[in-house]
């Protein structure tokens, strides 16, 4: 008999949490395009064997539009999560280099990001960028890369307070050595992780702001357009294309939160024996 | 007494700084929008035009003036009160803001109050029977709400309390058809219930699990031991040693969560068609009515700034531990 212990369970729940994302990654970039547009004589039906979802006011098949949506709004967090972390990383290291003014200075505009409401800043820089993806994007990512870059920059200062980096640097080695092979080496779990772990909100937070009409143009299949359609219909008792399609948003988030804690519980020794 | 003068003094140049810095950016954001804001004011006009009068326009706008001049004559007026015109509303900005809090302040108020009791109660006992079936139920529930969206959470309550049992109106703060001053307090509070409780369950699990946390750290604690030893109740520990010592984290943690609420609130207003501050600033945005949109955005760093100042004063000077440090 295999014996697996707690690590190799977390491992593979990881990759089975990974594939089932990436499955419904790929199989919203492998719906065509017409499969999305609907016709008259099938609008607002109730789900059914034929439409899983049931369809909305345009006839448009609900399950097809949330799974090409789920797939839209992967992509939109995992690059405004990627453009965060790296605004992290760098502003966090820049913090933690020893240059007082570089320290005042991202913990001032930490300060002043967070002294606005997210939603706020966020409707802003899209209203700046003429709306849809990229204010969405850039929006997204300047309101989520502050909390990563407070841990990068207490990592990276209790780094260089160690042995072995301090040795290092008598020995003669430049900044851009320690940089490279000490410093990086060490906050790359936290980056990823932290990485992982912003996704959830910044799907959410996607969501959310197509959900206001400042996100994604409204013919794009997107959950928020979706749900803010549906409440047009909300009282004409189409329950099918708010409830549906958000509770799929939900177990999306859930899923991507899960993968989040288990890559956490594999990459952090800190946390490896929780 | 002088201690305090000189901690407001520093905390209002810091607040002052940081809505300095606010306006700086939201104006240049705005400033880079490709959307221009003198069609839209003419467009939201309904009239024809001519040349001349749109000239006439442009240049009581000042489009030809370079963007720092503008900057400062905006700031000028702020400083005086004056925030502009809406293109959207046609009426000052300042009139509107005001207006709109009233009802935002209500909501707000009533989510914040609702899920600072009830977080803070659950955290309690989530706490006190630590590991026990239901303190296990309710953390779930709370790692669950707190990935739920919020603008989906307001679109089932609807669906469920409005739609289906038909307990609760559909939105708007007031019924349908009747004036503005003619509405009871009933009427209203009765509005308002549905958009408060959704706000209320954003910030409701991070107040308990937060609590839940604490008072777990204090049962663990020594000097709960010897509580123990000496014979007291599970509540008289609560009320003598748990109370006294997560009551305040809690409460500032409640008042720094002011950015969450007002970021809510933009959505819960929006979901539920409730006219405050936050379903204007998105109408501002989605119109492109630029002092309306700088308004509301200078008046939520305002908003939030005081959040987080009281949130500071209350560590800094209610609490022993940390005053002494402090002098």
């Amino acid at each position: 008999m295999i014996r697996i212990n707690r690590r190799k369970t977390t491992v593979i729940y990881a990759i089975l949490l990974a594939t089932a994302l990436l499955l419904i990654y790929a199989f919203g970039l492998l719906i065509p395009k017409d499969a999305l547009a609907g016709s008259f004589q099938e609008a607002g039906l109730a789900p059914s064997p034929a439409h899983p979802f049931g369809t909305d006011a345009l006839g448009r098949d609900l399950i097809l539009r949330t799974i090409k949506g789920l797939s839209v709004s992967l992509t939109i967090g995992l690059l405004a999560s990627l453009i965060a972390a790296v605004i992290a990383a760098v502003s966090g290291i820049a913090a933690a280099s020893g240059i007082k003014a570089a320290d005042a200075c991202v913990s001032w505009i930490i300060d002043l990001v967070m002294g606005i409401p997210h939603t706020i800043l966020v409707l802003l820089i899209s209203f700046a960028l003429g709306r849809g993806l990229k204010g969405l994007l850039i929006g997204i990512a300047a309101t989520h890369w502050c909390s990563l870059a407070r841990l990068i920059r207490a990592e990276v200062l209790q780094l260089r307070a160690q042995q072995y980096i301090m040795v290092s640097r008598r020995l003669g080695k430049s900044g851009a050595f320690i940089l490279t092979h000490h410093l990086l080496p060490h906050l790359m779990p936290q980056f990823f992780v932290g990485l992982v772990l912003m996704l959830p909100h910044a799907i959410l937070h996607e969501a959310s702001i197509s959900f206001l009409g400042f996100g994604l143009p409204p013919e794009e299949p997107a959950i928020g357009i979706i749900l803010s359609e549906s409440m047009r219909y909300l009282s004409a008792g189409m329950w099918w294309p708010a409830v549906l399609p958000g509770l799929t948003l939900v177990l999306i988030v859930l899923l991507v939160d899960r993968m989040g804690d288990c890559l956490q519980r594999i990459l952090n020794p800190v946390h490896a024996q929780e | 007494m002088k201690r305090l003068i000189r901690i407001f003094l520093t905390y209002g140049i810091r607040l002052a700084a940081l809505l300095l810095a606010v306006s700086i950016v939201s104006f240049v954001l705005v400033d880079a929008s490709p959307v221009d804001p003198v069609t839209q004011y003419i467009n939201g006009l309904g009239t024809a035009v001519s040349p001349e009068q749109r000239a006439e326009i442009e240049a009581y706008w000042g489009v030809d003036t370079p963007s720092v001049e503008r900057y400062f004559n905006w700031l000028a007026g702020v400083l005086k009160g004056d925030l502009g015109e809406s293109s959207l509303y046609r009426r000052p900005v300042s009139d509107i803001i005001g207006e709109r809090f009233a009802g935002s302040l209500a909501l707000m108020c009533l989510a914040w109050a609702l899920s600072g009791i009830i977080g803070f109660s659950l955290g309690c006992l989530m706490g006190m029977y630590r590991d026990s079936w239901p303190d296990r139920i309710l953390k779930k529930l709370c790692y669950l709400l707190s990935s739920l969206p919020t603008f989906w959470l307001g679109l089932l309550f609807l669906l469920v309390f409005s739609v289906w049992l038909g307990w609760f109106p559909i939105g708007f703060s007031a019924p349908i058809g009747v004036l503005h001053e003619d509405t009871t307090i009933g009427e209203r509070l009765y509005h308002l219930i549905l958009p408060a409780l959704t706000l209320s369950l954003i910030s409701f699990s991070q107040i308990a699990l937060h609590t839940r946390q604490k008072l777990s750290d204090v049962l663990d604690s020594e000097y709960v031991l010897f509580a123990k030893a000496r014979g007291e109740g599970k509540w008289t520990i609560l009320r003598r040693h748990g109370l006294r010592n997560i009551l305040l984290p809690a409460l500032t943690l409640q008042f720094a969560s002011f950015a969450e609420l007002f970021g809510g609130s933009v959505i819960a207003e929006n979901v539920f068609s409730y006219p405050g501050l936050g379903s204007a600033v998105s109408a501002a945005g989605l119109n492109s009515d630029v002092p309306l949109l700088l308004g509301i955005t200078l008046f939520s760093a305002l908003f939030v700034g005081v959040g987080n100042m009281i949130a500071n004063l209350l560590y800094g000077i209610v609490d022993p531990r940390i005053r002494e440090v402090g002098e």
